[in-house]
């Protein structure tokens, strides 16, 4: 009787545990990058960037060559490897803190320049590994711990859509938001990760997935509570799809 | 090659190119920005890569990422863009990534202003960054000078794995001189390949580029590693020269940059009148060369440290010295150039034994 492997773990992620906190989702995010290097046959000519923030340890998990950046610079970084080896995949796996709050100028002009990387973003609405403090994506409400009654609009203003964001500069060539809360929504998500790394494979410029994520343990609810809140509070302000495409580019 | 007249600036980017660097990458800001302007030309003729960055934090965590995956890069700026660099500087050495940094300092703090200052010596020879880290410092005072020294940078910070800065008061990006690019010269170190580097992980583990140690035990042993390269730097790699050291002297000036030049010429016109007068030149400001200032200041009667700053080498002066004599100060600041006839002033009043206008005595009393 002949065996049949229908599940097993990506080439592109190292047999090590992952640190991460029960139902967080950058499991599944990390799993979903390294599938996508695995079928496009990118992993031995990839680099990936790590940011600082609750994937600061990325490095440790994928098996591939990385770099650490420091906090928010990863675009910065990425923008370095790949001006210098232009024969390589380069990637930045990034939080929310990291992209849209003290990188921001980072991934901007990243993004303008049309830098020929792939840009992964992960956004879970709050800070996780300094322990929960309000993000640029933190929901209006929300409570953190640097805004203990829920984040007030009139002086923390509305979150950051940096999918959209950035889809108003005429350069970067795909933008799309996915989420993470539910299988199908993974496996969406997975074709959209696995088409950014397409174009840079073919030479096209910037591309940037946001994921929508979890983060049971600073939003101090279960894991499946985690899933329900995501798909019940930022599905709405954050709409999911493909944003920009350079079919559809227009200067 | 033959000797051209070239701007300081213009001899930098290339005897970068010279020294085999294809790539820049830096924000604009005076007095350097012929050096990102002739780099923005002259490296895609060459089959290289400038990149206008969106900020010197930026620019200088592009050098991160190319020199990271093996590429000779470098970037230059003027003090308050080498300020936003120092997060990166201090990144480039924890994680042992060899990019080359110049520094054409104008006056501070803060916005200050834009004309020749070497104020920024404490922040390149004694930090600047977080953490325990140090950098070769190379300073040069003429075109040629900055020309050959900027290959020796690539060649040192690729032989240490480390970040080196050379730093130059204005004067020296902006002045024009006879200049002689020294191509295909051999390099000043033995260069080993940079198997360490992030090019893809083909046939072997992955290459981690990375300053994140979180076990103690790990980490101090991380530093102790670096601290014995650090060591050997200040074992191996002291630069400086002397003049007008050979007979006998009562004074000896200690100075770098454009105003060691200055205090050459004083120098000449005190031995016209019959006064000799010694000048000691640091090449490298870290490693500071301490044993051999002090060896040249054993013949003077005091020391004179000139610099464009209230007194920042001095502090290195002294060190080197101990207690044995008194070391005495004159700068200008604020952009304003030391003259050799203010030089003179101070080096006549001290042998009159009279406290000059101006300088400030330290040492031994």
């Amino acid at each position: 009787m002949s065996e049949l492997t229908v599940f097993k773990r990506p080439e592109a992620l190292l047999p090590v545990t992952m640190h991460y906190c029960p139902g967080c989702t950058h499991g599944i995010s990390h799993r979903l990058v390294a599938e996508a290097l695995d079928e496009l046959g990118l992993r031995e000519r990839t680099v990936g960037v790590a940011p600082v923030g609750c994937s600061v340890l990325a490095y440790d998990y994928f098996n591939c060559d990385f770099h650490e950046a420091s906090h928010g610079r990863a675009p910065a970084v990425a923008t370095g490897i790949k001006r210098a080896r232009p024969d390589l995949i380069v990637f930045t796996y990034q939080g929310d803190g990291d992209l849209a709050s003290i990188g921001m100028a980072e991934i901007v002009h990243a993004a303008n320049r049309g830098e020929k990387i792939t840009v992964i973003f992960v956004n879970n609405a709050i800070y996780g590994m300094t322990g929960g403090q309000m993000a640029p994506t933190t929901m209006p409400g929300q409570v953190a711990t640097t805004c203990p009654l829920g984040r007030d609009t009139n002086l923390a203003g509305f979150p950051i859509r940096m999918a959209e964001l950035l889809s108003a500069l005429v350069t970067p060539a795909f933008i799309a938001r996915g989420s993470l809360h539910s299988p199908l929504e993974v496996v969406k998500t997975k074709a959209l990760i696995k088409r950014a790394f397409q174009y840079q494979r073919e030479g096209t410029c910037f591309s940037l997935v946001e994921c929508l994520s979890t983060c049971p343990t600073n939003w101090g609810i279960t894991p499946t509570d985690s899933l329900k809140w995501l798909e019940e509070n930022m599905l709405p302000y954050y709409p999911l799809g493909i944003k920009k495409t350079p079919e559809g580019k227009e200067a | 090659m033959a000797k051209l007249l070239m701007k300081g600036a213009e001899a930098i980017g290339e005897a970068a190119i010279a020294a085999d660097c294809r790539l820049f990458f830096g924000y604009p800001i005076t007095p350097q920005n012929e050096i990102p302007e002739y780099m923005s030309l002259r490296l895609p003729q060459v089959g290289g890569t400038f990149v206008q960055a969106e900020s010197e934090v930026a620019a200088s965590n592009m050098l991160y990422g190319a020199g990271g995956s093996g590429a000779r890069v470098f970037t230059s700026s003027s003090s308050p863009g080498i300020s936003l660099m120092m997060e990166a500087l201090s990144y480039l050495a924890g994680a042992e990534v060899p990019v080359v940094i110049v520094n054409i300092m104008r006056a501070g703090p803060g916005l200050g202003g834009i004309l020749p200052a070497q104020a920024d010596y404490f922040q390149a020879t004694k930090g600047g960054g977080h953490g325990d880290y140090r950098c070769i410092v190379l300073a040069p005072w003429s075109v040629q000078d900055a020309a050959d020294l900027i290959m020796d940078a690539f060649d040192l910070a690729d032989f240490y794995r480390n970040p080196v800065l050379m730093i130059g008061d204005a004067l020296i990006a902006q002045m024009m001189e006879p200049v002689e690019i020294r191509e295909g010269r051999k390099p000043c170190k033995p260069l080993a390949p940079k198997d360490w580097a992030t090019t893809g992980n083909k046939g072997r583990k992955p290459n981690i580029i990375n300053s994140l140690i979180l076990d103690p035990e790990d980490l101090e042993r991380h530093n102790r590693r670096l601290k014995a390269k650090f060591d050997s730097m200040e074992r191996d790699e002291v630069r400086w020269a002397s003049y007008n050291t050979d007979g006998d002297y009562d004074i000896l000036i200690a100075a770098y940059g454009t105003p060691a030049r200055v205090c050459l010429t004083a120098v000449n016109e005190l031995k016209e009148k019959g006064v000799n007068v010694g000048l000691f030149r640091p090449i490298t400001l870290w490693p500071f060369p301490y044993a051999p200032l002090r060896e040249k200041a054993k013949k003077a009667k005091a020391v004179l440290t000139v610099e464009l700053s209230t007194g920042q080498m001095v502090e290195d002066v002294r060190t080197a010295v101990c207690e044995d004599l008194p070391v005495h100060f004159y700068g200008r600041q604020g952009g304003i150039l030391v003259t050799p006839d203010e030089v003179v002033e101070q080096v006549t009043a001290l042998l009159g034994g009279a406290r000059p206008k101006g300088a400030r005595k330290g040492g031994k009393a």
